[in-house]
């Protein structure tokens, strides 16, 4: 175990960094860039039922400090993601992987999590219960603690993989999201999901979005992210996975100070495609020059 | 895909808000006409994916409309400056495909990409007759280049300004080929795939979130399923547009 290594529901990482869900796809477009088992893990692209296509297109908007999203759960169905993606990834990457599962109900979130609770190459089941793309599910369960709490029971019967629970921003209160979670037998969290958002085009006085609303991610959410997860690190005793705006080994190092034990980094994947493998080089320096000698003493250090 | 630094070495305008950029530096990733790049600026989050116009062992050359606030920045740069630049992205021209009498349709900045196909077709011998539309006579830009390369170089305005009166499928009358190649707005590539009496590559445009894959941002119907037009296009064959006639 290095200077870097945490351990996210008893499975062991080398170290905190994980590419978020929806901008690492399966791991084959990273994988032909660099050797990805330097990561700690990633999360693969959001996995449902069934195929979708997800929205029409434009699905991409510019913003200060980020981006949004209105790609509407696009993925080939968790069949195909055990058919085809799964067996691919395996060759290049050699330690446990972690599934996002999306769905509309209850019953798909059950149905998806059983498939993929059978899979050896996966560690964790990562239960996206706020994605802003999609009407009808996804956040319609991450903003009422007892539909969180129904889905997080409901997948808990049916996997012995940890659970980890993600989590809206677009909430008044994440901790009462987040004990409810927690209180239903989850096993960790990950927050923050994006933060719903629009951009209106001055020429056709049209939203940009075909979707009119996306998701905003990038730097621009970090402090808001750092708060969620701070907040949420004081309400709960499971693990917390810290995401939003992450781009750098020192907000990988401000994230875990909040409370997290493991970091995601999302969008700045899709901008500057190597940033996970370069902040994972750059840790041990920026350790250094704060006087951290394993990363895992420092986990909720500002609380 | 490569991410580097290159550097400006010219950058200057050609036409009515168009601008010329030659980049120099490791463009090794970039291996087919068609293909583009993606641009990082200061200040922006996005990249700004932009076709590669040319390309040689050291250098590349880039021609872009100014359209937002991105490319307005990209006109202010000077020579010596540096760019953070993904290179190598998206699928390319298939130049195996060409046969016979080719013909080139370029509409506005959708000229750009055509100009480097046009350049292999040359160097493999193949009779190309090359149609740019433009809105007026301002507009216009490398004609000369074109004509340099092509057996037949036809323009077209909008507003009658210079050469044919019209679009580029006015221009297309009468013009006899076994394969065309065309880049342009939506609604300019929707009328040629109409006019069109051969098979053909279309070049499409669209917002990216990465410009290599990774985000779905970009994800298209086609007939043989749904493409990413950063990674798995931006050129698409005719007969997988989903377009219903």
């Amino acid at each position: 175990m290095g200077r870097l290594s945490v351990n996210l529901c008893g499975i062991e990482l080398d170290n905190p960094v994980i590419p978020a869900s929806g901008t690492f796809g399966y791991g084959a477009e990273f994988a032909a860039l660099y050797d990805i088992n330097v990561l700690g893990t990633f999360s693969f692209k959001g996995t449902t039922l069934a195929p979708r296509y997800g929205n029409p297109t434009p699905r991409i908007a510019e913003a200060a400090g980020g981006m949004l999203n209105a790609v509407g759960l696009q993925n080939p169905g968790v069949d195909a993601v055990i058919a085809e993606e799964l067996p691919k990834l395996r060759k290049v990457f050699h330690k446990p992987v972690m599934a996002n599962v999306s769905g509309f109900s209850t019953e798909e979130y059950v149905k998806v999590c059983e498939k993929l609770d059978a899979c050896p190459e996966i560690g964790w089941l990562e239960v996206n219960i706020s994605c802003p793309n999609v009407h009808g599910g996804g956040m319609a369960f991450g903003t009422d603690p007892k539909a969180a709490a129904e889905v997080t029971k409901a997948v808990k019967a049916v996997t012995t993989k940890p659970v980890i629970m993600k989590l809206s921003p677009n909430v008044s209160d994440i901790t009462a999201i987040a004990r409810a979670c927690a209180d239903a037998g989850a096993d960790a969290l990950s927050l923050i999901n994006t933060m719903l958002a629009m951009r209106i085009d001055l020429k056709t006085r049209k939203p940009v979005l075909a979707n009119t609303t996306g998701g905003l991610s990038g730097p621009a959410v970090f402090p808001v992210a750092l708060r969620m997860v701070y907040q949420c690190a004081k309400a709960v005793q499971i693990p917390i996975i810290g995401l939003g705006g992450v781009s750098s080994a020192e907000d990988v190092i401000e994230m875990m100070l909040a409370g997290a034990t493991a970091v995601q980094i999302g969008a700045q994947n899709l901008t500057q495609p190597f940033i996970c493998r370069d902040v994972i080089a750059r840790l041990p320096a920026v350790m250094d020059a704060y006087g951290i000698e394993n990363l895992k003493d420092i986990i909720g250090g500002a609380l | 895909m490569d991410q580097v630094v290159l550097t400006i070495k010219e950058n200057a305008p050609i036409a009515r808000d168009v601008y010329r950029m030659v980049l120099a530096g490791d463009v090794s990733a970039v291996t087919a006409p068609g293909q583009f790049i993606n641009i990082a600026l200061a200040g922006s989050f996005l990249r700004r994916p932009i076709s590669v116009c040319d390309c040689t062992g050291d250098a590349l050359t880039i021609l872009y409309k100014v359209v937002g606030h991105g490319t307005a920045q990209m006109a202010q740069m000077a020579p010596g400056e540096r760019l953070d630049v993904l290179t190598g992205l998206g699928n390319g021209f298939d130049l195996r495909a060409a046969h016979g009498r080719v013909l080139l349709v370029g509409g506005g900045i959708g000229a750009a990409p055509l100009y480097w196909l046009a350049r292999e077709l040359k160097m493999r011998g193949v009779d190309a007759t090359a149609i740019l539309g433009f809105n007026t006579r301002e507009d216009i830009f490398y004609a000369p280049e074109f004509s340099a390369l092509c057996a037949r170089v036809i323009l077209a305005t909008a507003d009658g300004s210079c050469g044919v009166k019209g679009f580029v499928t006015d221009a297309m009358d009468g013009v006899e080929y076994d394969y065309f190649y065309t880049c342009g707005p939506e609604p300019m590539l929707k009328a040629v795939y109409r006019a069109s009496k051969s098979d053909g590559e279309f070049s499409f445009e669209e917002r990216m979130g990465c410009g290599f894959g990774a985000c779905m941002g970009c994800t298209c119907k086609t007939i043989t399923g749904w493409k990413r037009i950063c990674k798995d296009g931006p050129v698409l064959r005719k007969g997988e547009i989903a377009w219903a006639d």
